[in-house]
């Protein structure tokens, strides 16, 4: 028999879907289950925020904008990033308004790949990190950041990965799903890396908002590192506007205007009434996000130090809203440990194992979720630890 | 009252939790000790600074418990020497009413009143309130339907709209 003929490049047919999917149609079926599976935060977009898009609405600006988003949200963006991380960047040339920071992340790629090009990505790492590189023509070469220093990468792993064909870094500060977050120091080695092999690095800053230890720095506020850095953040997770799709890229004007020809013919502009709400949240959202911080951040100290009391190590993440305990002492792998918490004490998380290599032997706990379900969650899984140990 | 960093952390998990959260779920959140969460709980509750733990509750729910509530704006002859305070001291001393507030404005004291029916509140103005020597005048605003009380809305739809897992 004929085989059945697709009419996929063979890029797509080669990939593989996420594994999130999985564990999604898995969990979606249940009743009653308690989700510390969820990339994003717990918290409604602020009404100010949610009345200035209606506002938009109401006065009728439904109509395309310009390719790189509203002048007035790339100077409010420009002036927020300077302000806030010492990265200056021009809104006329250097900012682009973007559906989300992953459709950044996807320019980037585009813009600067060409065939066979390497791109180094530190796992644990989001999901989308590799395929987008593949997807770009690119080749992705994975390294490991280990456990045992907390997932921070080592200037020594870098360099051994580098070879002739290394175009870029991905980096990302606080990061998903393991919550760490690198300080200046632990960034200069990266770019003083950066600056010897001549490399750019596409720090992905999209947690920037949530940092909870010392300062944070963006990458691109180190010295030197600004001609090299294309900055990647958006509104997702500190404003809580995930489904707004709004993100943006800031970047020398060369790469700029490369991403910003690819955003006009592949995209034309991100939606015109979720750029007035970021526009909005800019302008008026500085107390909310500090407030949700503050949330995030007692919810942190609770759920890690109750996981840890009841026997899942994990260390404490310095940013953004995950847990990424240790699941080894059960003697169960990630996706059996995951899989058998699900369906035994319906609570949802994430397979460390799909984020990575490294990831294996842990499993990725979003503590963006009420109290109640936390305090719920921690009874729910140290029942579940006293049954493992018993068996 | 100069409070400490950590002990403004407490009272903000608090407000903004279940009066019910144990000491310990406090203690993880502000990263403090057992011990010295309930050291500060003391404190605070000395300093009247934590003045009581309570609960929201939405009575209209309850057959029988639904109630009303009035919110009364009163007029008052201050007098020399105790100005408003004692004449606010001896309306606030009623058990019908719930708070008394000193306004700036078109009246001089905010009085809101819960008593089981409209009778019982119009009989509590005319007897008691407004026969009070420095009463000069009462406008009785009765209230309709609570939609957010202290922070909390009553009738929120409080679903989790997220999906149960992504990246």
């Amino acid at each position: 028999m004929s085989q059945t003929k697709t009419y996929l490049s063979k890029t797509i047919e080669g990939m593989k879907p996420s594994g999130i999917r999985r564990f999604f149609d898995l969990a979606a079926g249940m009743e009653g289950v308690i989700s510390l599976g969820v990339g994003e935060p717990d918290f409604v977009t602020p009404w100010s925020v949610r009345e200035a898009a209606i506002l938009s609405l109401e006065e009728g600006y439904t109509s395309y904008t310009a390719n790189a988003g509203l002048l007035d949200l790339r100077e409010a963006i420009a002036g927020y990033m300077e302000k806030s991380f010492q990265a200056a960047y021009s809104a006329e040339k250097e900012i682009i308004v973007t559906v989300g920071a992953s459709q950044a992340l996807d320019l980037a790629l585009r813009a600067i790949l060409d065939p066979g090009d390497e791109v180094i990505v530190i796992e644990p790492s989001f999901v989308s990190y590799v395929p987008l590189v593949v997807l770009a023509g690119g080749v992705p070469v994975q390294v490991q950041a280990q456990k045992e220093l907390g997932f921070k990468i080592q200037p020594e792993q870098l360099e051994k990965a580098i070879t002739g064909r290394t175009k870029a870094i991905m980096l990302c500060s606080p990061n998903n799903p393991t919550g760490t977050m690198l300080n200046k120091r632990e960034l200069e080695h990266i770019a003083s890396i950066a600056e010897k092999y001549d490399l750019l690095v596409l720090s992905d800053e999209i947690y920037a908002e949530l940092a909870y230890e010392g300062e944070y720095t963006s990458f691109a506020s180190i010295n030197e590192m600004r001609k090299r850095t294309i900055l990647i953040s958006g509104f997702s997770k500190g404003f809580a506007m995930t489904g707004w799709r709004l993100g943006f890229v800031c970047a020398p004007e060369q790469i700029s205007q490369a991403m910003l020809k690819i955003h006009q013919y592949a995209m034309m502009c991100a939606p015109t009434m979720a750029q007035f709400a970021a526009l909005e949240a800019l302008k008026t959202g500085r107390t909310d996000v500090e407030e949700m911080k503050k949330s995030y951040r007692r919810r942190r100290n609770y759920f890690v130090q109750s996981l840890n009391e009841i026997g899942l190590s994990c260390h404490v993440p310095g940013g953004a809203f995950y847990a990424f305990p240790s699941v080894e002492s059960t003697g169960l792998s990630s996706e059996e440990f995951a899989e058998k918490l699900l369906l035994e004490e319906k609570v949802a998380v994430v397979p460390g194992n799909i984020f990575g290599a490294s990831g294996e032997g842990h499993v990725r706990c979003s503590y963006a979720t009420s109290m109640e379900q936390l305090q719920e969650a921690v009874k729910r899984i140290g029942r579940f630890l006293e049954r493992s140990r018993k068996a | 009252m100069k409070l400490t960093d950590k002990q403004i952390e407490i009272l903000e998990i608090l407000e903004k939790n279940s009066a019910r959260i144990p000491v310990e779920d406090i203690a993880k959140m502000a990263e403090l000790s057992i011990e010295e969460t309930a050291q500060a709980l003391d404190t605070l509750e000395e300093l009247k600074v934590l003045v009581r733990y309570s609960s929201v509750i939405d009575w209209s729910k309850v057959d029988g418990h639904e109630g009303v509530t009035a919110m009364i704006d009163v007029k008052v002859a201050p007098k020399r020497g105790v100005g408003f305070d004692e004449v606010a001291n001896r309306i606030y001393r009623f058990k019908e009413v719930r708070s008394v507030y000193l306004m700036s404005g078109a009246y001089d004291l905010s009085v809101i009143i819960e008593g089981r029916s409209m009778n019982e509140v119009a009989r509590f103005v005319s007897e008691k309130l407004s026969t009070l020597d420095s009463v000069l005048s009462t406008t009785t605003h009765f209230i309709l339907k609570k939609y957010k009380h202290d922070g909390t809305i009553f009738e929120q739809n409080e679903d989790d709209k997220r999906i149960v897992v992504s990246p």
